[in-house]
């Protein structure tokens, strides 16, 4: 460990704000990657088996 | 006919099949979901910390961990969308336009990433958010060119020809890539050389270089996951005619 405390951790030796920044960005792009195709699938499953059974109907 | 000899390989013909590569893409993507969470988990608990802090920068060094990886990234996601353009144009191949199509929206985000990181990094390191400097500045036409790939691929009508013509913007900014490389030698900068060189030992020590490499490795995992879900979602869509699609759905 590089730090002794756990508040000595979060500021990061005064560059806190920096540090989490940067990873809280990253966080946020790496969900908005995998969140937004899982939501599209799901969205375009739906569609798709909508028009499915419509035409089954016909 | 003797011209039309299969020479490559046969995994290049099945990568061709939008069916197979459906669902070789659904076999490989719970491997790469898994390596992703480990790598990254553990990357990002190494980072951030147990890696030493540099004796110049002190802490706010450790976003290097989120930086290069995002930059290595971007550039080879560039590369990957040229080259499958490139076979989409050559062989008219639909899945390489598919991967293609889905390696933009994933590049310009980890674009944004390097450079807002990079922008978050040179504040306390060399006192401005942004100088414009040739590897900055270079990176900056990576992203406008991921953007407008997807900008012409959403003016376009047909599939067939936005692919086309995304593919020729995706070749003709492929000449950035050696640009963002070599910025840094050609040019006087503040940026610092390249952290990973295939030729030379790191300039970092170990206990720095190592966790970084877990990063880069880790980012690779998550986009080959990210771009395996939009390669599948967009399969979907194309082939939606299609009679294995129906059946797959039937099963749903």
């Amino acid at each position: 460990m590089s730090f002794d405390s756990f508040s000595d951790f979060l500021a990061m030796g005064g560059h806190g704000l920096y540090v989490w920044l940067s990873y809280g960005i990253a966080l946020a792009v790496i969900v908005i990657n995998l969140v937004g195709p899982v939501m599209a699938r799901k969205q375009l499953l739906a569609d798709l088996l909508r028009r499915l059974r419509r035409e089954g109907n016909n | 006919m003797a011209e039309n000899k299969k020479w490559l390989p046969r995994w290049f013909y099945q990568m061709a099949s939008p069916r197979w590569c459906y669902e070789f893409c659904g076999r490989l993507l719970p491997w790469f979901v898994v390596a992703a969470v480990l790598l990254l988990g553990a990357g990002t608990a190494w980072a951030l910390a147990w890696a030493p802090a540099d004796y110049q920068q002190g802490n706010s060094f450790r976003i290097i961990y989120i930086h290069v990886p995002a930059a290595i990234l971007a550039q080879s996601c560039y590369m990957l969308m040229a080259v499958a353009g490139a076979i989409g144009l050559i062989w008219k191949m639909k899945v390489a336009d598919m991967v293609a199509k889905s390696c933009a929206p994933i590049g310009a985000t980890i674009a944004v990433l390097a450079l807002a990181t990079g922008a978050i990094w040179g504040k306390p390191t060399w006192g401005a958010w942004w100088v414009w400097d040739a590897r900055l500045t270079s990176m900056l036409v990576l992203l406008f060119l991921y953007l407008g790939v997807i900008a012409l691929h959403s003016a376009m009508e047909s599939e067939n020809t936005a692919a086309q013509a995304t593919s020729v913007l995706a070749l003709v900014g492929l000449v950035n890539i050696p640009i963002i490389k070599y910025s840094v030698e050609w040019w006087n900068t503040l940026h610092q050389p390249a952290t990973f060189t295939l030729t030379e030992k790191p300039a970092m020590p170990m206990e720095m270089w190592l966790p970084l490499l877990v990063m880069v490795i880790g980012f690779y995992c998550f986009f080959s996951v990210s771009l395996m879900l939009r390669v599948r979602n967009e399969i979907l869509h194309r082939e939606r005619r299609a009679g294995w699609v129906r059946t797959l759905l039937e099963k749903a």
